[in-house]
């Protein structure tokens, strides 16, 4: 299944019908170790764009915006047991943030790819 | 402020930059904000040493005209007279070497800069003070200092030069080896020249709450300075961003959030900084205000905070109790020594005391939080026992 991005680093990719939401490699980069996040509840409701979670690291505090409309089907038990340094060892892996059931799928196919994501991060 | 010409260049930054491309714009200057993490150069500050880049900030000397026919304590004591106008400070009362933090204020109480004045120890420097002020207030620190003692003193700026800041347990092993031995013999808050890579002004000082040094070095020679204390086992670079997670564990003040020129030095927590000798003449700017709070205590008060979950609480975060607003945070962060959000804010006086519990308010939600003694981590300051 293809990996989707945003222009503010999230990524998001399809697993059966629910879309798998973190930050991407380069985000995590930037931020540095993560020391405190916070995830949506399970059942909250997000148009894509809406602040969805915060990461934090000692530089600053990240807003992390719904990379598509949906709603929260469920969290990263790590992140929530305050287990943050999985969102650096492995931003695109287990370090995911959510999952979401997408109200719209059509958003996912308007994100950028894995090349046009990679070709964006480099005019950063 | 209007600043749109880009960022002035360290003359240090092909240094920098071999060795980090993390750079950001600070006070007008491109400064390193990290080089390995915040949180590995934090740590290493305070287990080793770290050398910081500080040229951005505001050296300069503060001296009677030439011919001026006085000598020694005469000397020192026509130049303090001026500079006391300004600073609340009992800058007269300088032993020769001796180095005294405090600040600028305007006629309301409020402070306009914080700031070091140093008088130098050798005798031929009789009627010279050493100043280091804030890089982003430095011009209009220099020209207020200048209106105010026009035609009775000269002030040389230096901030052509390089100041570096070496901090941390290993400090005074790598100053001692790679500059002189009698680095290690200084005492805090104590300055002293040395004729070592060119002529170079050495302050036993910092604002990590660590032990160190901040040495002012001309440009020529600063590079070579700079790169063999980074040879030393014991230095590492650290950037901006470690800098400033060390001075709120160490609750300093830093300008532009902590002190600002509505906020008196009693509210800051700094009457520790206004001599006796001051406080009795009541004969520097704002006094009236200053030592009333003194004398009955300010309507709201400096203080540490520890959120008592995980979430830092940062710049502009409202403190309330029982619903009601009682304060705003005025730096916060991450602390990498006791692995915890840590802040520092205003509050009103009747809930200052530590223990206290207060609400963060933080995206909307409240957040329990107790009021902490300040430091949150002890200094370490080089202060050898009297009498040995």
């Amino acid at each position: 299944m293809t990996t989707r991005y945003t222009k503010d680093h999230e990524w998001v990719r399809m697993e059966g019908d629910v879309a798998v939401v973190g930050i991407t490699t380069y985000a995590a980069e930037q931020l540095g170790d993560v020391v405190y996040a916070e995830l949506p509840a399970e059942g909250a409701t997000f148009a894509q764009g809406a602040d969805m979670a915060v990461v934090e690291s000692a530089k600053t505090a990240s807003d992390v915006y719904a990379p598509i409309s949906g709603v929260i089907a469920g969290a990263n038990d790590a992140i929530k047991n305050e287990k943050w340094e999985i969102i650096n060892h492995s931003p695109q892996g287990e370090g995911w943030f959510v999952k979401i059931r997408p109200s719209n799928k059509a958003e996912l196919d308007a994100l950028m790819d894995e090349a046009a994501y990679a070709n964006y991060v480099k005019g950063l | 402020m209007t600043e749109t010409a880009p960022p002035k260049k360290l003359p240090l930054d092909a240094l920098w930059r071999a060795r980090t491309s993390k750079f950001g714009d600070f006070a007008g200057y491109d400064m390193p904000l990290q080089f390995e993490g915040l949180i590995p150069e934090h740590n290493w500050t305070r287990s080793r040493a770290g050398l910081f880049d500080v040229s951005h900030m505001g050296p300069c000397f503060f001296a009677l005209p030439k011919g001026h026919g006085l000598e020694g304590e005469a000397a020192h004591k026509k130049i303090a007279s001026l500079i006391e106008r300004l600073v609340p400070a009992d800058i007269q009362g300088l032993r020769p070497g001796q180095v005294r933090y405090t600040m600028l204020l305007n006629e309301g109480g409020g402070v306009l800069d914080d700031l070091m004045i140093a008088r130098p120890a050798e005798p031929g420097a009789a009627g010279d003070l050493y100043i280091v002020v804030n890089a982003g207030c430095k011009h209009q620190d220099w020209a207020l200092i200048e209106d105010a003692t026009k035609g009775e003193a000269n002030l040389v700026r230096a901030d052509d030069r390089c100041l570096l800041a070496l901090q941390g347990p290993g400090a005074h092993h790598a100053a001692a080896a790679v500059i002189d031995p009698a680095l290690a013999d200084m005492s805090f808050m104590n300055v002293r020249r040395f004729d070592a890579f060119g002529r170079i002004t050495v302050t036993r000082s910092g604002y990590t709450g660590e032990d160190g040094y901040e040495i002012l070095v001309r440009a020529e020679q600063a590079t070579v300075l700079a790169e063999t204390l980074l040879a030393h086992p014991e230095v590492k670079p650290i950037g901006l961003g470690a800098r400033d997670s060390l001075r709120l564990e160490a609750g300093l003040c830093l300008y532009g959030h902590e002190l600002d020129p509505t906020t008196s030095p009693i509210e800051a927590d700094l009457a520790w900084t206004i001599q006796k000798r001051r406080r009795e003449a009541g004969d520097f700017p704002g006094a009236k205000r200053i030592l009333r709070e003194y004398d009955l205590g300010a309507a709201r008060k400096r203080v540490g905070i520890r959120p008592n979950d995980r979430a830092p609480a940062r710049e502009g975060v409202e403190i309330f109790k029982d619903g009601k607003k009682i304060g705003i945070v005025t730096s916060g962060g991450f602390s990498p020594t006791l692995n915890g959000p840590i802040s520092m804010g205003y509050v009103e006086a009747a809930h200052a005391e530590p223990g206290h519990v207060v609400d963060l308010m933080i995206r909307g939600v409240p957040r329990a939080a107790t009021i902490t003694p300040l430091p949150f981590v002890p200094h370490k300051y080089h202060r050898p026992k009297k009498g040995s």
